[in-house]
């Protein structure tokens, strides 16, 4: 299939997940609502139901949320429950609410009460001290409770064939997507930002296999050519997410390529693969265990900046002049990190900008003179 | 200010205490703690270690109104002004910020605030008013000077001589602002997941170690049995490192002391908490606010228990005797939602006042009375804290207080500072009110940023709930 062809597909998936909702609801399977961070969409996978990605959306502004919400809280949640209030998605049977930050712990019980009569609400609390057996059997126990909802969705038990399926089938949708960042940085020529986002947004609302196979085909097209001269910059962009058309574009018009990401919405969440040959709960758990270097989990070595000194590492791996980092307004656990990644970014001489977005911003102008100013001076 | 009772000034002492001792520790070259207000402080107390919380050190610098130079120090630190302030002001006297008084760099003279200071008062307690402007006069002894930004690194560098000199005398002194620099922290983030991330950033700044004792957020009234598993082991973890930092052998005996004073501070405070509900109440709720302090730094050590003992046998004389403490007649009763606004307490007491709003119910009264009989029940305890608990339970527990402190309305801070206790607010206040048929009315606030409280909106906000309140008593043909 021509490239353009592949990438247009994912193109329309990401620009419309309610139509990709609408049409697997046509094929008569259900779908999941899976919220940020971490839940095991392996679990859906497994029960033949379609995970679907809530991350906010860049089209809706706050209204019905406000009932629910003081104001001073992440648009990324606040929107999410927006998306569940007015409609948007009612097709799904049920959400997993995790709660591994401040504002999805009494969001989860928002979301619950407002749900209440729509769909199911399955919780979901992730162990910070994930390190040791203790940690991991929580996990499981906590993964069990989600499995067991899941099945209660569906209507049948989540086999260990399944569920083993449903892990390879992951790792080669994460590998891809790896796989797949380190050719747009080769060829950032053709996966400019908005494509390299769309592609990687998509994977959200598609079943993975489907997903893994059209992006293998892209991977494949893209590894065959030449690789890219590119006389623009190139950056590694940190964050919660930065999906919105009008930012991409003012990346794009000022010559910003993507070299890699340390964002939540992207890399973070496909680096760590489950291990195969072992019991699949098991697996998922050791998954879970092995992330490491990011804002929103406990890091062991606490004295040490491993987070920070990861993504200059990343930075200088990739062959980015810069960072950019987008922070989420309200988001607590990214502003907590930020002077410590700060500091790793200065000692290893990569200079960084942190420009603050939320997902109700139109008037991309003043990002957009940061971004400016920002790559002239690289 | 009236003196204060004999139980009252005990409570003083016990927190000066844990201050005090905490810098003598760390004189003598013993190692101390930073710890989170509900980190199970039993751990600690069993190997003598001592501690000092953040929290409440926060606390007392936004009493001190020094909450918001602090959280400025912290903004150009690098940390947003969305933290948490606690947060803020703890980062940044970790980094070494102090609060100094201001003085003249040639001469070394105070320069004093003229906007600070009380109200000069005549022989008859009269305020005394200055004939050139109209105003009251102020007390040239209450005056105090200006406030800057300190910074001991920079001291520290500084070459011995004068100007050394001055600027470490110009340090405040008050306890929170001489609290001991840490060499460990005690993190337990069943209050929130802010604390992990704050607690590590400590730990970087001082390359200590950190213990972590995370409780997952509960998604139903009662703590299941796997989330019990995972958490005794990490109390076990957890001793194992303390015996690395002390230096010395799990002291069970020292352990089951300090369970046992626990429970009985946690008892004792349970008892003058009980006290609200008596009409009038024989002293007013928003003491409890200053008296927390004590149950967060002290509740394993045993004065803390007797002078809650003694605090508590002072309220049932006043029972007795039909007496009370309270600073103004008890028109309403009210519950007060979320932590105090420190910098503001004056602003925020003044219209309750003016209304004879009395405070009978705060939701620290059942979140800290942690009565618990051995480890597991322990556990279970420490899952119990305000931001870790489902709606419903959120629900239920204020539903007793209430209705047991017999409460008119609910004043709610939408606590700025605080993400997870605000973030199921408005339905919790709407199930509130409609459970007790009592109004309620939210103010915005924040526990120690000045900044994010506006007196304007507090009162007319208060106002409203007033009335709402005078309506629905005379519905109810009061
Ligand atoms: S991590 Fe940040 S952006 Fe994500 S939900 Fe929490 S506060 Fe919002
Ligand atoms: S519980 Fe709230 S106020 Fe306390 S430290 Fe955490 S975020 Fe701050």
């Amino acid at each position: 299939m021509a490239i353009n062809t592949i990438i247009d597909e994912f193109k329309q998936v990401a620009a419309n997940p309610k139509k990709q909702l609408l049409a697997y609801k046509a094929q008569g399977k259900k779908a999941i609502g899976v919220l940020p961070y971490y839940a095991p969409e392996e679990l859906v996978y497994a029960a033949d139901m379609v995970p679907f990605g809530i991350w906010g959306t860049n089209d809706k502004t706050i209204s019905l949320a406000k009932e629910y919400c003081a104001t001073f809280y992440c648009t990324i949640a606040q929107l999410a429950l927006e998306m569940l209030l007015d409609g948007t998605m009612d097709e799904l049977s049920g959400i997993i609410t995790p709660v591994i930050c401040d504002t999805l712990r009494p969001m989860s019980q928002n979301f619950r009460v407002a749900m209440d009569k729509k769909m199911a609400v399955i919780f979901l609390a992730h162990p910070q001290n994930r390190f040791d057996a203790a940690g991991k059997q929580f996990c499981i126990d906590q993964y069990t409770n989600v499995k067991k909802e899941l099945e209660k969705i569906s209507g049948k038990e989540i086999t260990v064939d399944a569920l083993a399926n449903a892990i390879k089938v992951y790792n080669a949708s994460r590998k891809a997507r790896r796989e797949f960042v380190k050719l747009a940085n080769e060829h950032c020529d053709v996966i400019t930002p908005t494509i390299r986002s769309a592609v990687l947004k998509a994977s959200w609302f598609m079943l993975k296999d489907e997903y893994t196979k059209k992006l293998v085909e892209l991977n494949k097209e893209l590894a065959a050519m030449p690789v890219a001269k590119w006389n623009g910059v190139k950056v590694v962009v940190s964050g919660i997410i930065y999906d919105s058309p009008a930012l991409l574009k003012a990346l794009e018009d000022n010559h910003v390529a993507i070299a890699a990401d340390d964002v939540a919405h992207e890399t973070r969440a496909f680096r760590i693969d489950a291990p195969e040959g072992v019991d699949p709960m098991t697996a998922l758990a050791d998954q879970f265990a092995n992330i490491d270097n990011d804002v929103l989990l406990y890091d062991a070595e606490s004295a040490k900046n491993n987070r920070g000194d990861f993504v200059a590492k990343l930075c200088k791996d990739s062959g980015a002049q810069g960072l950019i980092l987008f922070m989420q307004q309200f988001c607590d656990p990214e502003e907590m990190e930020y002077p410590y990644l700060k500091k790793a970014l200065d000692k290893a001489g990569i200079p960084h900008i942190k420009i603050g977005v939320d997902q109700q911003m139109r008037d991309f102008g003043q990002a957009a003179t940061a971004i400016q100013a920002f790559t002239e001076s690289l | 200010m009236a003196k204060a009772s004999p139980g009252v000034q005990a409570l003083r002492d016990v927190v000066e205490k844990v201050y005090a001792e905490a810098r003598e520790a760390k004189k003598r070259g013993e190692p101390v703690g930073w710890s989170s207000s509900k980190f199970p402080c039993e751990l600690a107390e069993a190997f003598g270690l001592h501690v000092v919380y953040p929290e409440n050190q926060a606390a007392g610098i936004a009493a001190n109104r020094d909450g918001e130079l602090m959280c400025q120090a912290a903004e150009d630190l690098g940390y947003d002004n969305d933290i948490c302030g606690y947060a803020r002001i703890s980062l940044a006297f970790a980094a070494g910020k102090r609060s100094a008084n201001k003085f003249d760099p040639k001469t070394g003279e105070y320069i004093i605030d003229p906007n600070s200071g009380k109200p000069l008062k005549d022989a008859d307690g009269k305020k005394v008013i200055d004939p050139a402007t109209g105003k009251p006069k102020k007390d040239p002894k209450t005056m105090k000077p200006y406030s800057y930004l300190e910074d001991l690194n920079e001291i520290a560098a500084l070459p011995d001589g004068v100007e050394k000199e001055r600027r470490t005398a110009a340090l405040k002194h008050y306890r929170q602002m001489i609290m001991p620099m840490p060499d460990f922290v005690l993190c337990c983030n069943n209050i929130c997941n802010c604390m992990t991330k704050w607690y590590e950033n400590i730990a970087r700044m001082h390359n200590i170690p950190l213990i972590m004792i995370d409780v997952p957020y509960n998604k139903t009234d009662n703590v299941e049995e796997s989330n019990v598993k995972y958490i005794r082991s990490q109390f076990d973890h957890a001793i194992e490192q303390l015996e690395k930092i002390s230096g010395r052998k799990f002291d069970e005996k020292k352990f089951e002391k300090a369970c046992e004073n626990a429970n009985r501070t946690a008892k004792a405070w349970l008892k003058v908490c009980d006290y609200l509900q008596y009409k009038p109440s024989p002293y007013s709720g928003f003491d409890l606010f200053n008296h927390m302090a004590d149950v967060v730094t002290a509740r394993g050590r045993v004065d803390a228990a007797e002078a809650f003992e003694l605090l508590a046998t002072e309220l049932e004389e006043h029972v007795k005797n039909n007496t009370n403490t309270l600073p103004f007649p008890e028109k309403y009763r009210i519950m007060f939602e979320g932590i105090p606004c420190w910098p503001k307490l004056p602003q925020l007491f003044k219209p309750l006042k003016a209304n004879g709003l009395n405070i009978t119910a705060v939701v620290y009264a059942p979140a800290f009375g942690f009565v618990y009989n051995g480890l597991d029940e322990m556990v279970r305890a420490y899952c119990k804290a305000p931001n870790s608990v489902c709606l419903e339970k959120g629900v239920s527990w204020r539903e007793g207080i209430c209705k047991e402190n017999k409460v008119d309305g609910l004043l709610i801070h939408y606590n700025r500072s605080c993400k997870p206790w605000s973030g199921y607010m408005p339905e919790m206040s709407r199930r509130l009110s409609k459970e007790l048929g009592v109004p309620a009315a939210g103010f915005d606030g924040d526990q120690a940023d000045p900044r994010n409280f506006n007196a304007a909106q507090y009162e007319t906000r208060v106002q409203g709930l007033v009335e709402a309140m005078e309506t629905n008593a005379s519905a109810k043909g009061k």
